[in-house]
């Protein structure tokens, strides 16, 4: 074939302690073609993009850009070669403007000035050559999702990069969105740049990629063109074999176990991050939160975790007002909560598994005594949880730190359910969890539904919700929607909603009537 | 109405001026590893560090602007030091700052001794001289007070300039102001963060030694023990007060050494129903309540005392 | 070059790491004392004897690591919540000023009774010192790095003021010292004929308590839990302002203790210097130890005898005995980083 190899990766192989993260990994990408690298959470897609980009080194193996060989783990000489990457995890400045963040680094360190002027106009080429347009002198704290991703990528192009590695672009993009950057791509890759583009959404790389490369658990498992696959097969060749998906049963709900109304909740800044918020939680009933980050979910999810006491509405428990919003009281009253990020929320990296399976409780009779802790019925407590709940790699004297994902929310979760929780917040609670981790969370999401509880799911995957929820509350600019039965509503409707597009502040019937 | 009478005294503001000029080097120095997201507590070891050896330079032999460069070139070995600790193994910065700062006062106060064994009274130097700037030092009382000053004075001022235009106008300001607030966003554009950190320390520590050589070789003329006296500390809270930013930290020295010089004079001029002591103790009492007016808003640079682990998520 | 977690650190490693970083340090300053032209071998010896090496230079040890103990241990609390208390020194102050006002004539009581009542003021006092900080820092966010440094220089302030003023004793001759402690208010002697006395068991049997209550009480839970990651210990509903509060009452508390055992026992009376620096130096205890109470015995062992020691050295030698605060400083940072080694592996690339 005529066609370009504008990047070789050649055996590549990368340990983290026992564990290859990356395994003899070979593929090869073609000038204006796009490649997505699929595979679930923990197949080794970002450890292989990274050691592309130079921000690790590989144990074994090689990687060519355009004929020469990367040697260095640098994100200069991947940079040099050509090599541009948008990170998962935005890599912006959030005090410092647009321009600021584009010309970091491309001016040498012992300059004594700044060329702002051309910058300015360079990148203002570059913005309507692409199609993407950015404020270069606005400061990123203001800017939206979408929009510093646009900031990202015009770095990479304000670096002439010939090959753009994108990492998971569309987690946190509505629907709309994501369609944007396609019709972008396809304009960059028409003007003959080349692009990997990594994903665990199936519908978006078949619609967007040439060829397709399947990782799992560190190794390649599949490489061919998009055209010739079919979704049931790729899927397979992600996950090795079909795991049944948990189901939900019928949705027959029970009392009202929570209701929210009129509910205002101000920043720190004093502005208003929740506005005139109406919400119920029945009994056996999973109401599902979509939105684009940033619209209120964080303050809606504190305010239930108790951990910001709003400024005005009311909450009732049970009938019963909330007059104490703390994570104590929160707990007390049946709430259990699974944070956002269980390594910053959730757990005590340091602590074992037994002191954290107790963290919420370790004052109660059963744990302590006169201000001592029983600490033989810690260990006791833990043991049946670890087993209750299938936690691996671990003892109850274990370091939490140690575990892998999957297992360390199992130790979220069974802390929470262990206390059969009438109600549930569970926010983001497969995040970053492989198939059979996020499972065996809806499994047990779904059990307690069964047993009674209410549950909020809060989600960035709009796949998730719509398998996971009875209803779903849309979110935007700190207003809710009208619960929506989940039958009744589309992953496209529900991105418009996302992004404005026809959302109506819903409010309960009661209030309606009044 | 004696108090406000010192105000229109030529004294007063020149002694301020001469007694901002420590405070402005070291909190110059604190703000340039502040920014780039270290805290560096060495401040008042690599201080008495920077005031020791300059001293004894001078007092072998070696020439006073000479004596200036050791003093940086000592400050920029115990960034280097503190460095390895807080920015290449990335160790907590607080117990690496008191280390450094023990180290550093206790290797100058074991080093003057070994240099000058048996000495009771510490032996004197010739110091800077003053050096009036021509013409404008002729001008009526702010002619005394701003323009009869040490050279390292007019240095100190000059740096704040420098420093400003570095780090808001420069390509490696604005690494240092990045790698302080997120330094992925360094790393991704191709920069190293942890050499430009050990930079930005070696640089700060290197005007922090300057900072403590004025004390021996500007304003007195000898190395006592103890000489510092906690200036180091108090920068590190001018840092906060400035919002790290030069020209604020320029306003807060002068602003803290004008209190400290009427304290001196309110001391010597009242007949004193209040204790001595209780004047001695307002600058850091001051300093504490500078802190607490800012400590409010203060928006520290987010990656401040976040050590950076290459090759982590 | 990147740091990689161990899956495992054997317990021989945990032990041997920071004494291997010691051993490092006494070899850096044998350069030092070479400089001073003395012979390094027998320079370490002189140390060593001068340290521990006879009945009456043990005892002396004993007596400079008592209070050594006490602010090891109130660096070693604080530090675990990640309160940054440098404040020792000025607790250490506010406890022996608490312990002259009470014990030199105020209160009279029996000396079973006296005793533990200097140290319970004496705690207040440091406790209530280092609260002022640590109320800045949970209310107003003011960080207390610089607020208990300067306080440090404040209470040494006051200090001045009170020996040279309104408690100087008429009966010292002119020299600025306080009031003697009461016959019932001296600690014991535990030793005839050395100045070793019952603070040491004080402190002894206080680390032991400090390590019990961190281990086995829920106010230690709470601690280590707000030290080790503040947002799990919220968002699961540990009170932090409470916690972190309770942490500088008693860390407080403990540095003031040093200066309980120093006026009560060592020196009987109050005097300007008598801490050469005790409050900086028990940091220096405290991180040897690895913030551990029962570690902090042994590391202020250590220290006491390195400066001891270096006295001894200093006067059968011409090396200066600040080479003693080197090798506590050089020692600080050197066990820092071992201790990380025992944790991290380092991958050079």
């Amino acid at each position: 074939m005529d066609t370009d190899i504008v990047l070789k990766v050649d055996g590549i192989t990368k340990r983290f302690g026992n564990l290859a993260a990356n395994d003899g990994i070979s593929f090869q990408l073609e000038k204006g073609k796009v490649l997505s690298l699929l595979g679930e959470n923990g197949a080794g897609k970002t450890t292989l993009m990274n050691i592309i980009f130079g921000h690790y080194m590989a144990d074994e193996g090689r990687i060519e850009a355009f004929g020469q060989e990367l040697s260095a783990s640098s994100p200069a000489e991947a940079i040099k070669l050509g090599i541009g990457m948008v990170h998962q995890h935005f890599t912006l400045s959030e005090n410092l403007t647009v321009l600021d963040n584009i010309i970091l680094g491309t001016e040498s360190l012992w300059h004594v000035t700044q060329a702002k002027a051309e910058a300015r106009k360079r990148l203002a080429h570059l913005s309507s050559e692409f199609g993407l347009k950015v404020d270069a002198d606005a400061a990123v704290s203001s800017l939206t999702v979408g929009e510093r991703q646009r900031v990202e990528i015009l770095k990479a192009l304000y670096r002439e990069a010939r090959i753009l590695i994108l990492d998971e672009p569309t987690a946190v993009l509505t629907p709309q969105e994501a369609d944007q950057l396609f019709a972008t791509l396809r304009d960059m890759v028409a003007r003959g740049l080349s692009i990997i583009f990594i994903s665990h959404k199936l519908h978006e790389v078949l619609a967007i990629a040439d060829d397709i490369v399947v990782l799992r658990h560190g190794k390649l498992v599949a490489a061919f063109p998009a055209a010739s696959a079919s979704r049931k097969q790729i899927a397979k060749k992600m996950v090795g074999q079909t795991i049944p998906e948990p189901k939900r049963s019928e949705y027959l709900p029970g009392n009202v176990l929570l209701e929210m109304t009129a509910v205002h909740v101000l920043s720190e800044e004093k502005r208003p991050v929740l506005s005139d918020v109406d919400l119920t939680i029945r009994q056996k009933e999973i109401v599902g939160i979509a939105g684009v980050s940033g619209n209120g979910q964080k303050p809606l999810s504190d305010v239930i975790a108790g951990l910001v006491t709003p400024i005005s509405g009311s909450v009732k428990l049970r009938g019963e007002t909330i007059t104490e919003f703390t994570p104590r009281a929160m707990v007390q009253k049946g709430i259990g909560r699974i944070p956002e990020d269980r390594h910053e929320q959730g757990v005590i990296g340091d602590f074992t598994v037994a002191e954290n399976m107790v963290l919420e409780k370790y004052g109660d009779p059963e744990f302590s005594r006169f201000g001592w802790l029983k600490l033989t019925h810690l260990k006791g407590h833990a043991e049946k949880l670890i087993k209750a709940f299938d936690i691996r790699g671990a003892g109850t004297e274990t370091a939490v730190r140690g575990l892998s994902g999957g297992n360390m929310q199992k130790v979220i979760l069974s802390r929470v359910l262990d206390n059969n929780p009438e109600i549930i917040l569970a926010n983001q609670p497969t995040r970053g969890l492989d198939v059979g981790a996020a499972n065996f969370v809806h499994e047990q999401l779904f059990k307690a539904r069964e047993e009674g509880a209410g549950i909020l799911v809060m989600s960035e995957d709009l796949e998730e919700l719509l398998a996971v929820s009875d209803v779903i509350i849309v979110m935007y600019h700190g207003q809710v929607s009208k619960p929506i039965p989940v039958d009744d509503v589309t992953l496209q409707e529900l991105g418009l909603l996302m992004s404005g597009d026809g959302f109506v502040a819903g409010h309960s019937e009661a209030r309606d009537v009044a | 109405m004696e108090i406000l009478d010192m105000f229109l005294t030529v004294g007063f503001w020149a002694a301020t001026v001469r007694m901002a000029t420590p405070l402005i080097f070291g909190t110059l120095g604190e703000l340039i590893c502040e920014r780039a997201g270290v805290l560096n507590l060495g401040i008042e070891g690599i201080m008495t560090t920077g005031a020791m050896v300059a001293w004894m330079w001078v007092y072998q032999g070696g020439d006073l602007w000479s004596a200036v460069f050791v003093a940086a070139f000592f400050g920029l070995l115990f960034g280097y030091l503190h460095s390895i600790f807080s920015v290449y193994m990335g160790l907590s910065q607080h117990v690496t700052g008191i280390g450094i700062t023990l180290l550093s006062t206790s290797l100058s106060y074991y080093s003057f001794r070994m240099l000058l064994p048996g000495v009771t009274t510490p032996p004197k130097i010739v110091p800077f001289d003053e050096f009036p700037i021509p013409l404008l030092s002729d001008i009526p009382i702010v002619g005394e007070a701003l323009f009869t000053q040490s050279p390292l004075t007019y240095l100190a001022f000059i740096m704040v300039g420098v420093v400003a235009y570095v780090l808001y106008r420069t390509p490696i300001g604005l690494a240092v102001r990045m790698v302080g607030e997120n330094p992925m966003a360094v790393e991704v554009q191709g920069i190293d963060v942890h050499r430009l950190r050990m930079g930005a320390v070696m640089v700060g520590s290197a005007f922090m030694a300057v900072g403590g050589a004025f004390l021996t070789i500007s304003v007195f003329d000898a190395f006592y023990f103890d000489m510092v006296n906690g200036r180091g500390w108090i920068c590190v809270a001018l840092v906060i007060f400035s919002s790290w930013r030069p020209g604020k930290a320029l306003l807060g020295a002068v602003l803290f050494a004008a209190f400290d010089a009427l304290q001196i004079r309110v001391q010597q001029a009242s007949s004193s129903f209040i204790p001595y002591q209780f004047y001695l103790m307002m600058p850091y009492i001051f300093s504490i309540i500078a802190l607490i007016i800012m400590s409010r808003k203060a928006a520290y640079p987010k990656a401040l005392l976040v050590p950076f682990r290459k090759g982590q998520r | 070059m990147l740091l990689e977690p161990r899956l495992h650190t054997p317990l021989w490693v945990t032990i041997s790491a920071p004494i291997a970083a010691v051993a490092v340090v006494l070899i850096l300053c044998s350069g030092l004392i070479i400089w001073a032209g003395a012979p390094v071998l027998d320079a370490y010896i002189s140390l060593i004897n001068g340290a521990f090496g006879s009945r009456f230079a043990l005892s002396e040890t004993l007596v400079r690591a008592t209070p050594l103990i006490f602010t090891g241990l109130a660096a070693a609390v604080a530090f675990r919540a990640k309160l940054w208390n440098i404040g020792g020194e000025g607790q250490l102050y506010m406890g022996a000023l608490a312990a002259t006002y009470f014990g030199t004539g105020l209160v009279d009581l029996p000396s079973f009774l006296l005793i533990p009542f200097l140290f319970i003021v004496g705690a207040l006092a440091g406790g209530a010192w280092l609260l002022i900080p640590t109320l800045l820092k949970t209310q107003l966010k003011v960080d207390e790095v610089v607020t208990t440094l300067l306080l440090n220089f404040v209470a040494l302030l006051l200090v001045n003021y009170l020996l040279f003023g309104p408690w100087k004793d008429p009966l010292a001759m002119g020299w600025p010292q306080g009031a003697p402690i009461i016959d019932d208010g001296i600690l014991p002697t535990l030793i005839a004929k050395t100045r070793l006395h019952g603070g040491l068991i004080f402190a002894v049997v206080t680390a032991f308590g400090m390590w019990v209550f961190m281990k086995y009480s829920r106010w230690g839970f709470e601690t280590r839990a707000v030290g080790l990651n503040p947002d799990a210990a919220r968002f699961a509903g540990i009170p932090i302002t409470k916690t972190v509060i309770r942490t500088a009452l008693i860390s407080g508390g403990l540095a003031a203790c040093a200066g309980v055992t120093e006026v009560a026992g060592t020196k009987g009376y109050l005097t300007l210097d008598i801490s050469p620096g005790f409050g900086y130096t028990g940091i220096a205890v405290a991180m040897l130890a690895g913030l551990n109470p029962l570690g902090v015995i042994i590391a202020a062992l250590f220290v006491a005898g390195i400066y001891n020691g270096a006295d001894s050295m200093s006067r059968a030698m011409d090396v200066s005995n600040y080479i003693a605060d080197v090798i506590t400083a050089a020692s600080l940072l050197l066990v820092l980083l071992a201790v990380m080694l025992t944790r991290m592996r380092i991958r050079w690339r």
